[in-house]
């Protein structure tokens, strides 16, 4: 039996990112904020100290500060007529656990979308007309706009410090940035990072081909920075240890770097850790949550009540606890009624390595967002006449790490073991370097999220079931995209290069990328679409569902820039509207 | 003050002026109370008592927090108003007495880890005001566990000796010929604030060296750094600002607070008004500089491997002439608490790492990690060598022994890593 415990304002499901953005807005407001996160305490001097954190073996491959599969996972296959089987071993995407969440361990690539990303539907059929969107592509329109939501893109590039170059300020285009970004109202908050060698023949190469390059939008630090919460960070030391890491140097923005050090000091902010919320509760009239239950690191049970709920989990658990708590239409892909689970997308990731006989790269002076990027073929920024996809990605030249393990890039032909293979290693480790793809996913009618009929979790719920694979238009793109990517790795002059392309199918062995989005997709209707604008629940009004499952489609970009943006868009939403007068802030 | 009583505060000083716009002058009882409650506040502040008058984990002035001594170990008094476990029932006569003799209500004499040989500085309305404040506290039930000091330091009486000898009753006397900032200074310094207990070297018998005072001191394994003008391990190259912003932020262009001083900045400094901390500054700067000593040149095999310990391990942050990152990472070229005559406190943060202060208005709490577990003794040794003399700086060499000495301390007080 469950132990009530007494109600609180505010409860967040889940203490990384958006939890904190959540509890740092709404602290701020003068709102009691209980934060339940199922992971444990992280502090940097004690748990990513510079001190034992360059652990490859440790923390990549072990993944120590990922979620462990014993605990939580998920069943996958690629179609509808497949049985899926859970992932026992985290592969392609590396969900966090703990205080900080995923934000944790990411690169710090620190992107904004487009504005057409968010009217995708109606600009496309615009430009194209409807004919261009195929009858499986599920594709709709965010209900929210770039320019609603420019000014939480700004707010979260000044708590985080992102160094950057712009490209268009207030509709001025300036030298040296992204010519097809959406309007800015104020440049990057800190310079763009210093690039080594490699990116900066990229950029020359892509120069030379009438391409736009530009640094990348970077969540390591280019120089000190004090943010407007009064959190300082450090200048970035380029030791290459960031995605899968803890920045031991605090000099890449996350939860412990930016907001934690105030919202500590707030007396109205509480956070429970190793606390697992297994249900979000309803009222008899089902349109009312009265709270969650959850059970803490003892296996109690206890059934917290709160006026208001947020959920802030990674994505995947925020679908999956609002398909356990029996909350909205599951998705149905033969009629395609429903809207919970619909909508999941992901990346595109293929690359093109590039291998020199003479230049020396020192691939070993990196960071996260370490690199160059073009972004002539993402969104609509160039004429899809006639090439069978919509949208595309940006190409990029990262100098991201050289890990010793991690790191290897051979030639075609290479053996996979033994003296040849060593010797290649030796040969190409300071001279090669890779060009790659962020690559949109569109939404598909049989790309979707929904229970496993068969495998449960510790706590026996069902577990959550992942259906997807790679669609016609991601591999018209990819086509498309590694021509490009060889055109401008040969202007590199190399020795020669090697394409890696994904698929056909979508593997979800290989680590990718931590980017999946969807299953609780915003929208303008409750018809297709689980939460409104603001990220409430179409049918709960006191329940609020943040984070990159309310993304309707994923675009080439990475996505923690948008989630930010959407959950600051939330928190004002909540604080200026929603806890005046509690109700739906948008009627259907 | 809890947050209730001070609204029950507000609400009666705002009636009562509404009184008086009504009805005429009235008693200016309440307003009164409340002027002197606040001061009284202030100087609690200034007087950090909160940090030993209140346990771990216990309520705030509840007392029973374990003060080591090198004598034994003594559990501090509850002082909220409580009447029969706290200073409830103390009148104001006896509350000075306490505070200007160090003789309790019931004419017990107390020890002088409660410092009253810096509070008999503090001026009678000053003492008055603290106790005013002290009474608007919550009383909490809570009573006072026994010393552990062995005999014949568990008689009391002895402290009439030691007064006898160490201890002379009296109020700050102003200097005429100093400003009046540099005697508001001085009346903190020496009295409430009682940084000497720190800074000041002891004797055998636990009173200050007053020939070596604020010259520094070992405090529970770490080291209370000089603050007199010496320039090398002083606070002779630093301006008042530096020394305002430290108090104020535990951080200054220079340096950060660790240890011991850090709960000082959190309880005490931080909440102190500006113009206090000014007034310190201008007094600690009017110090005279500690006599010069020469430090023993270093081992050149030792100092070429503690650079290289030094570039592996602490470059990234501090950087690669030791200048660090303003503000973040302090500097520990030309630091006075890295070339301090006794290397207890950098070496106690290379072993076990700490946290500084922080609080609002700085929320930064960048942590130094531990390398205890990681470097040896010698490896210790070479790199608290390397930094004590490298960039100009310059200090005695660290011994593997000294290591070794402290790691055993502190791990005897916290545990193994």
């Amino acid at each position: 039996m469950a132990q009530r415990l007494p109600s609180v304002d505010v409860l967040l499901v889940g203490f990384g990112w958006t939890g904190a953005i959540m509890a740092q807005e709404l602290t701020e407001a003068g709102h009691d904020v209980l934060a339940l996160e199922r992971g444990s305490w992280r502090d940097t001097g004690t748990d990513f100290a510079p001190s034992f954190i360059q652990d490859e073996l440790r923390y990549r491959y072990h993944g120590h500060l990922f979620e462990q599969t014993a605990q939580e996972t998920l069943t996958f296959r690629n179609t509808p007529d497949q049985t899926a089987l859970p992932m026992r071993r985290l592969g392609s995407f590396l969900p966090g656990t703990g205080v900080g969440g995923s934000i944790l361990h990411w690169n710090g690539q620190a992107f904004r979308f487009l504005p057409y990303d968010f009217e995708i539907r109606r600009q496309t059929a615009a430009r194209y007309g409807e004919a261009m969107i195929p009858a499986d592509m599920t594709l709709q329109d965010w209900g929210v706009t770039y320019d609603e939501l420019e000014p939480h893109y700004m707010r979260w590039e000044e708590l985080c410090g992102i160094a950057g170059q712009a490209g268009n300020v207030k509709g001025q285009k300036l030298p040296g940035g992204n010519p097809f970004e959406g309007q800015r109202s104020k440049p990057y908050p800190t310079p763009p990072m210093k690039q080594t060698y490699g990116p900066a023949l990229f950029g020359e190469a892509a120069g030379s081909l009438k391409l736009h390059p530009f640094p990348c939008p970077s969540g390591n630090m280019s120089q000190a920075y004090t943010n407007p919460l009064g959190v300082s960070m450090a200048p970035c030391t380029y030791c290459g240890f960031c995605e899968k890491f803890g920045c031991g140097n605090y000099s890449k923005a996350s939860v412990q770097t930016t907001i934690l050090p105030v919202l500590m000091q707030n007396k109205n902010f509480t956070l429970r850790t190793e606390c697992e919320v297994t249900r979000i509760n309803l009222d008899a009239s089902g349109t009312h949550a009265t709270g969650v239950t959850y059970v803490d690191a003892h296996g109690n049970e206890f059934e917290q009540p709160a006026e208001l709920v947020i959920v802030c989990a990674y994505i995947l658990h925020n679908v999956h606890l609002l398909m356990t708590s029996g909350i909205g239409t599951k998705y149905d892909p033969a009629t395609g009624q429903g809207t919970l689970g619909k909508n999941y997308c992901y990346q595109l990731t293929p690359s093109v390595d590039v291998f020199f006989e003479d230049k020396v790269l020192n691939p070993f002076v990196g960071a996260g967002a370490l690199g160059m990027i073009v972004d002539d073929w993402n969104g609509d920024n160039f004429d899809h006449t006639g090439l069978g996809f919509i949208h595309g990605g940006y190409i990029a030249a990262y100098m991201t790490t050289g890990r010793p393990i991690e790191t290897e890039l051979l030639p075609e032909g290479t053996p996979k073991w033994g003296a040849k293979w060593k010797q290649a290693f030796v040969k190409n480790y300071l001279t090669s370097m890779s060009i790659s793809l962020m690559g949109a996913v569109m939404p598909n009618k049989v790309n979707y999220l929904d229970l496993d009929p068969t495998y449960r979790d510790v706590y026996g719920r069902p577990l959550m079931r992942m259906t997807y694979d790679f669609k016609q238009n991601e591999l018209k793109l990819q086509d498309f995209a590694l021509g490009k990517m060889a055109d401008i790795a040969k202007a590199m002059h190399p020795r020669e290069i090697k394409k890696s392309p994904r698929g056909p199918h979508y593997d979800i062995v290989p680590y990718q990328s931590t980017h999946n989005t969807g299953g609780a997709v915003m929208g303008v209707s409750r018809r297709e679409s689980v939460v409104n604008r603001y990220l409430q629940h179409w049918d709960v009004s006191n329940l609020f569902v943040v984070g990159a499952s309310a993304f309707p489609h994923n675009s080439g970009y990475n996505p923690t820039g948008t989630v930010s943006a959407l959950a600051l868009w939330a928190a004002e939403a909540i604080r200026s509207q929603y806890l005046k007068h509690p109700g739906p802030l948008v009627q259907s | 003050m809890n947050r209730r009583a001070l609204l029950v505060l507000i609400a009666s000083t705002t009636l009562t002026g509404a009184g008086m716009l009504a009805f005429g002058p009235l008693a200016h009882g309440q307003i009164g109370d409340f002027a002197k409650q606040e001061r009284g506040r202030q100087l609690v502040a200034a007087g950090d008592c909160v940090a030993c008058h209140t346990a771990p984990d216990g309520k705030p002035f509840a007392g029973n927090r374990a003060i080591e001594t090198p004598f034994g170990t003594i559990y501090s008094a509850n002082i909220t108003p409580d009447a029969e476990t706290g200073l409830g029932a103390w009148t104001e006569a006896q509350f000075y007495r306490a505070m200007h003799e160090g003789i309790a209500s019931d004419g017990r004499r107390l020890y002088p880890a409660f410092p009253y040989p810096w509070f008999t500085k503090a001026t009678r309305e000053d003492v008055d005001d603290i106790r005013a404040y002290l009474r608007t506290l919550e009383p909490v039930r809570s009573v006072q566990r026994a010393n552990e000091f062995p005999w014949p330091l568990n008689h009391r009486i002895a402290m009439a000796g030691w007064n006898g000898l160490f201890f002379t009753p009296g109020e700050f006397k102003p200097d005429k010929n100093r400003s009046t900032e540099w005697n508001r200074g001085a009346y903190l310094v020496e009295g409430l604030a009682h940084c000497g207990a720190c800074h000041t070297p002891k004797d055998v018998f636990g009173a200050d060296k007053t020939s070596q005072s604020y010259q520094g001191s070992e405090v529970q394994n770490w080291f209370a750094p000089n603050l007199t003008g010496d320039s090398r391990t002083g606070l002779g190259g630093w301006s008042e600002q530096d020394i305002v912003s430290l108090l104020k932020a535990g951080h200054n262009d220079r340096t950060t607070v660790y240890g011991p001083m850090a709960e000082v900045v959190k309880d005490s400094t931080s909440k102190m008004t500006d113009a206090d901390l000014k007034a310190i500054a201008v007094y600690l700067k009017s110090l005279p500089a500690s006599p010069a000593d020469t430090p023993a040149a270093p081992a050149g095999n030792v100092m070429s491997a503690g650079k290289n310990i030094y570039l592996d391990q602490c470059s990234a942050c501090h950087q690669l002439g030791g200048d660090g990152v303003k503000n973040i990472f302090p500097s520990l070229k030309g630091s006075a608490a890295v070339q301090s005559r006794l290397p207890l406190s950098v070496v106690r943060l290379i072993l076990n790492g700490g946290h500084p202060a922080s609080g609002p208005g700085s929320p930064n709490a960048l942590s130094m990690p531990s390398f205890g577990w990681k470097l040896s003794d010698n490896q210790v040794a070479a790199v608290a060598t390397y930094i004590r003399n490298a960039w100009g700086n310059t200090a005695d060499p660290v011994s593997a022994t000294d290591v070794k000495d402290l790691r055993q301390r502190v791990e005897a007080v916290n545990g193994a890593y």
